[in-house]
């Protein structure tokens, strides 16, 4: 096993800066590192597949390790000995058609038989069928609540499946796949540039975080040079972008619980973010700003100061918002020792963003696999043990007040000059890995470079994927009516994971 | 007073508490938005979606009885027939003979019954979510109402809402203690049977939340005017009976002259403002309680209720 995690050993600034070496791994050797990974000896950051074969992406501390296993039928299952590769097991099997060998779960899993064909990224078969087994729940008065995937609110699609007795939840089970887009085979063949504007709509909430991860794969692959202001302008829009979302969903999260109080007053700050992103970058969730080789709108003056005074406001109204989310008793009620998720649950799983850091998993991309210009600034990753709804909205405030004081550091220390270089030719075959801290947690881009400035492949990594299978344990023991609130202080991306 | 001013009045009734019903839930919403510094919505949107709803084609479930389609208006009929008893601006109404406390919980007992076996009719599972957990509130907000009726009885000496009203506005009553745990049981058991914050959240989307909404997700067109009318139509029942027991100033006697009645329906009308507007200043401070806490919150009525009706046997001025 040791040999294995030997091969953990790109550290941070290597694979920030330069084009990600693979290692070659037999079969033997690849069913080793699952069996690693199931005792907890390294973490599971990505699996995914190409016309290569599987990749497999460990991390041990500040290193990364990229396994790549070359095989064009099957692979020794990883989710045999590591649950938290199940899901993409099944999503490389629908998409590539590799069959992972030994697998505990079969069933299909973002194919659902309706794209007229099946493997669409592998060899192209007739399309599979529609019917999906649910996960049995057998037992004396046991009912099933279905769910979606069309919701009364204005959300997102996904399919819930309940088993309940009476109010208290046995089973909960998700299916996904409904928001799927064929992100990979839009990739596949596309430009640089275009390829930017498919990984920013991969999800609509992390657009920066998405554009971003995509630029820093694509810089590492071809050894590009950004220019110092256009990193410092990224990290400005990722910020905002962080803002905006937990303001908005600290108020989202108190609704569901019946609080609409706290919603009203988020949703005018969460505007205010919105209306400074689109003053300072022209666009509201400041879609298509980053670009590889840096950002496609320069800072002004005007919007400098928009951003300073969108910081002033929040500064000055966020504080009684927080003292009134603290004494709500009926609130507290509501979200304290709820949705527990259980700390082991959360390391094994590498839960991402706040809901790991909510259940003592103290991991941060941007301190823990420092990228410019974080490496530059001052903050703290909160962390708290509780792991209820409670704690995934303290650690939301707290990153808030974090933000705040990270945008205020870009704003005074912003370097000046260009805000974006031209990027040079690429060696087709070199690989670059992206990885930033979005709101939700570590968004993941790989890519492999083709051909005349094409992209040959690549893989964009929501940190949903190792959240989603956590909702469903968070949710077990509790009812059926607490799910909504359970579900908000999680909310995983339906569009980033369906792909 | 003749048979037929008699007949007037009451009809005039009948049509006041149909035409205001929808105003107060629009009431309610505006201020809610107001206080929460959104615009919201005019207090006239209520009455546009049930003339919207009217005009609108039913949808209805391919194994929906004739129960799913009489139930809308069984439920109407009940709760219309009930506010109508309550003697908003006047006592002494041609029906008030019927207007008995222990009627009106009957009247709205059938219909809550009438919604619950509708819920269950199409067999959705939200249908009958909404269903177990409104049986489950019902079995504790219906004998606190019954306690809150006795202590009310005791003072009066009549169950009859006209008596009981001509009773409380006389010099005889005044301030009890008994009285008191009675408006707090009834205010609670008020907020429990309309589905508000935080019982219940008649504004949520969200389905596995929900009591009454759940009940009703499978109702559309007319058949869902009537149901939202008739929940309307309860709101106002429970403001105007807290009203005409715990405020019973300015409603005219048996009797009484149109100047009288004029100002009795003007005292009418505000006390619906302070009323809708309380709640909305309620449901706007707290949040909704988790499921399995509203029998305890119920159970909190059915006590008081019960210790107003011990206190009277202490002693009658209690």
């Amino acid at each position: 096993m040791n040999d294995i995690l030997d091969k953990i050993d790109t550290d941070t600034a290597a694979f920030r800066t330069h084009a990600l070496p693979d290692h070659i791994v037999t079969p033997g050797e690849w069913e080793t590192a699952a069996l690693a990974l199931g005792k907890g000896a390294a973490e599971l950051t990505a699996l995914w597949a190409s016309r290569r074969g599987v990749h497999m992406l460990l991390r041990a501390g500040g290193n990364l390790g990229l396994l790549t296993l070359e095989t064009e039928d099957s692979f020794p299952s990883v989710g045999r000995h590591h649950a938290p590769a199940q899901r993409m097991e099944r999503a490389i099997r629908d998409l590539h058609g590799l069959i992972p060998e030994g697998a505990p779960d079969t069933r299909p899993w973002l194919d659902h038989g309706r794209w007229g064909v099946s493997h669409p990224l592998g060899r192209p078969g007739p399309a599979t069928e529609a019917r999906y087994p649910f996960l049995p729940a057998e037992g004396e008065s046991l009912h099933q609540v279905a769910v979606g995937p069309v919701h009364a609110g204005i959300i997102e699609p996904g399919h819930f499946r309940f088993t309940a007795q009476g109010e208290t939840l046995v089973r909960l089970e998700a299916r996904l796949g409904y928001a799927h887009k064929g992100i990979g085979a839009l990739m596949r063949g596309a430009s640089l540039t275009r390829g930017a504007a498919i990984a920013g709509r991969t999800s609509g909430d992390s657009t920066v975080a998405y554009a971003w991860a995509y630029a820093q794969a694509v810089e590492a692959a071809l050894g590009a040079r950004v220019p110092e202001r256009a990193l410092w302008l990224r990290a400005l829009m990722a910020e905002l972008e962080r803002l905006a979302n937990h303001l908005g969903d600290i108020g989202a999260t108190c609704n569901d619980a019946g609080f609409a109080m706290m919603l009203a007053h988020c949703g005018v700050l969460r505007e205010r973010v919105l209306r400074a992103a689109d003053a300072a970058f022209g666009h509201r969730l400041m879609r298509d700003c980053v670009l590889p080789g840096g950002v496609s709108r320069d800072l002004d003056a005007a919007g400098h100061a928009a951003i300073a005074e969108l910081v002033r406001e929040i500064r000055a109204r966020f504080p009684a918002l927080v003292a009134l989310y603290d004494t709500s008793p009926s609130l507290l009620d509501r979200t304290v020792g709820t949705g527990w998720l259980d700390p082991a649950l959360a390391a094994r799983f590498a839960a991402g963003g706040f809901v790991g850091r909510a259940s003592r998993r103290a991991f941060d991309t941007r301190r823990d696999l420092a990228y410019a210009p974080y490496d530059r600034l001052r903050f703290e990753v909160p962390c708290r043990e509780d792991g209820d709804v409670n704690a995934r909205i303290l650690i939301r405030i707290a990153e808030v007040g974090q933000t705040l004081d990270l945008i205020d550091q870009l704003l005074v220390n912003l370097p000046g000059g260009e805000a974006s270089a031209p990027m040079p030719e690429g060696t087709p075959g070199h690989m670059g890995l992206g990885l930033v801290e979005g709101f939700r947690g570590d968004v993941l881009a790989w890519v492999e470079i083709g051909p005349g400035g094409t992209l040959a492949a690549s893989h964009l990594r929501d940190p949903s994927w190792f959240q989603w299978p956590l909702v469903e344990a968070a949710i077990e023991g509790n009812i059926i009516a607490d799910f909504p609130l359970c579900n908000k202080s999680f909310n995983c991306s339906y569009s980033g994971h369906d792909l | 007073m003749g048979m037929i001013e008699g007949f007037g009045i009451q009809g005039l009734q009948m049509l006041l508490v149909v035409a205001l019903a929808p105003g107060l839930t629009g009431l309610v919403r505006r201020i809610k938005a107001r206080l929460m510094r959104r615009r919201g919505a005019s207090i006239l949107q209520p009455y546009r979606d049930i003339a919207r709803l009217m005009r609108k084609e039913v949808v209805l479930a391919e194994n929906a009885s004739w129960l799913f389609r009489a139930a809308p208006y069984l439920i109407f009929a009940a709760t219309w027939v009930a506010a109508a008893l309550v003697p908003t601006f006047a006592t002494g109404l041609q029906f008030s003979w019927t207007a008995d406390l222990i009627a009106l919980v009957a009247l709205l007992g059938s219909a809550r019954f009438f919604l619950a076996l509708a819920a269950l009719d199409v067999g959705t599972g939200f249908g009958g979510l909404g269903a177990s957990r409104e049986m489950m509130f019902a079995s504790m907000a219906e004998p606190a109402m019954l306690l809150t009726v006795f202590v009310i009885a005791l003072v009066a000496g009549s169950t009859q809402l006209s008596t009981v009203v001509q009773a409380f506005s006389g010099p005889t009553v005044g301030l009890r203690v008994s009285l008191g745990m009675a408006a707090i049981a009834l205010i609670i058991v008020a907020i429990a049977e309309n589905g508000r914050i935080p019982v219940d959240n008649p504004s949520t989307h969200l389905e596995l939340t929900m009591v009454h909404e759940a009940m009703v997700l499978e109702y559309s067109g007319r058949h869902l005017a009537m149901i939202e009318l008739a929940a309307a139509l309860k709101l106002l029942l429970y403001v105007s009976l807290i009203a005409c027991l715990f405020a019973p100033w300015g409603i005219a006697r048996e009797g009484d002259g149109p100047a009288a009645l004029a100002f009795g329906a003007l005292a009418y009308v505000g006390k619906l403002a302070v009323g809708g507007s309380a709640l909305a200043a309620f449901e706007i401070s707290v949040a909704k309680m988790r499921i399995f806490r509203v029998p305890s919150f119920l159970g909190f009525a059915l006590m008081l209720g019960l210790l107003g009706t011990l206190l009277l046997f202490v002693s009658r001025t209690l």
